[in-house]
């Protein structure tokens, strides 16, 4: 124990990712994202309450085209946990839709196996 | 139909597992696009579970870092690989990590088979189809097949094949592997 109690001795600090979603770790919107969850940006202009910061503006940008929950934290080089509180914000708001989970994890076809199968076959 | 987006409609979802060091970083990378993720996690004392009413259980949050990669089969629908963090002690992510996955590549490393227990047993009690991916190493022995398969006292349908990690050709074909097990097991079912 490094006897400090902000302090993963091998992690390192452990309050710093959350700085950016002003120390919460979760968001009020209660969203059940997961990794795989699709995320899009919405078409229609959004009033909402929120303050975007940069990092909402960011998500925004990369979300022009459905992308995983996964996929936004690794782009943007944030930790999981701080991307779902911000993509919860978005929610709330409507600026982003989500869709999950992603329906061939959730329905597997054979024909998709397939599909798989022959798009790496073709890689 | 028409309800379907066009894009990054379809995600497959597969887990890269094996013990610390037994290439699952280089097999990812091999065949993708790959970047880090990181995830924090709530580290929570073992010894809590049997007095959890008293709220006064210690918390502590880790940052882990696993392999995340993405490979597009064509528009529409992509491969996501995750790699599983090695260490014991992050083994309660795990479920989050598979809920959804299609199948699992388990990697091993002779030298240290052992290693790998830990995560067959993982998706056997799950159900999760799997199959072992040997990664021959240089100075490694050789050993075939079937010998993996009565070491890790596989049942006799689960695929045991070898690879080079390094190998885009390869981790390819570990792939490809895969996909048709998961789809003999979901016949079987």
């Amino acid at each position: 124990m490094t006897g400090h109690e902000w302090l993963d001795e091998e992690a390192g600090p452990i309050v710093r990712p959350f700085t950016l979603t002003g120390g919460r770790t979760a968001s009020g919107h209660p969203s059940g994202l997961d990794l795989m969850t699709l995320v899009v940006r919405t078409s229609e202009p959004v009033y909402g309450s929120l303050l975007l910061s940069p990092e909402h503006e960011a998500i925004l940008r990369l979300a022009h085209s459905p992308l995983t929950v996964a996929e936004v934290a690794a782009e943007l080089d944030l930790a999981v946990g701080v991307v779902k509180v911000l993509l919860g914000d978005l929610l709330a708001d409507r600026h982003i839709t989500m869709r999950r989970p992603a329906p061939v994890a959730q329905f597997p076809h054979p024909r998709i196996i397939e599909e798989v199968i022959h798009g790496l076959q073709a890689l | 139909m028409d309800s379907r987006p066009s894009e990054a409609e379809l995600a497959v979802k597969i887990l890269v597992a094996g013990g610390f060091g037994a290439g699952k970083t280089t097999l990812v990378g091999s065949v993708s696009e790959m970047r880090p993720l990181r995830t924090e996690e709530q580290l929570t004392e073992r010894s809590v579970g049997v007095d959890e009413l008293t709220g006064v259980e210690q918390k502590r949050t880790t940052t882990v870092a696993m392999d995340f990669g993405r490979i597009t089969l064509r528009t529409g629908l992509v491969l996501y690989l995750f790699g599983t963090p090695g260490q014991d002690r992050f083994w309660f992510m795990w479920d989050e990590l598979s809920e959804g996955a299609l199948g699992a590549v388990v990697l091993v490393d002779t030298r240290r088979l052992a290693d790998c227990f830990a995560s067959i047993d993982y998706f056997e009690r799950r159900g999760l189809p799997f199959i072992i991916a040997v990664n021959t190493f240089e100075g490694g022995k050789n050993h075939t097949p079937d010998d993996i398969r009565v070491a890790l006292d596989l049942d006799p349908d689960i695929p045991v094949i070898n690879c080079d990690a390094r190998s885009r050709e390869s981790t390819r074909q570990v792939l490809i592997t895969l996909m048709g097990h998961v789809m003999t097991a979901m016949a079987r079912r």
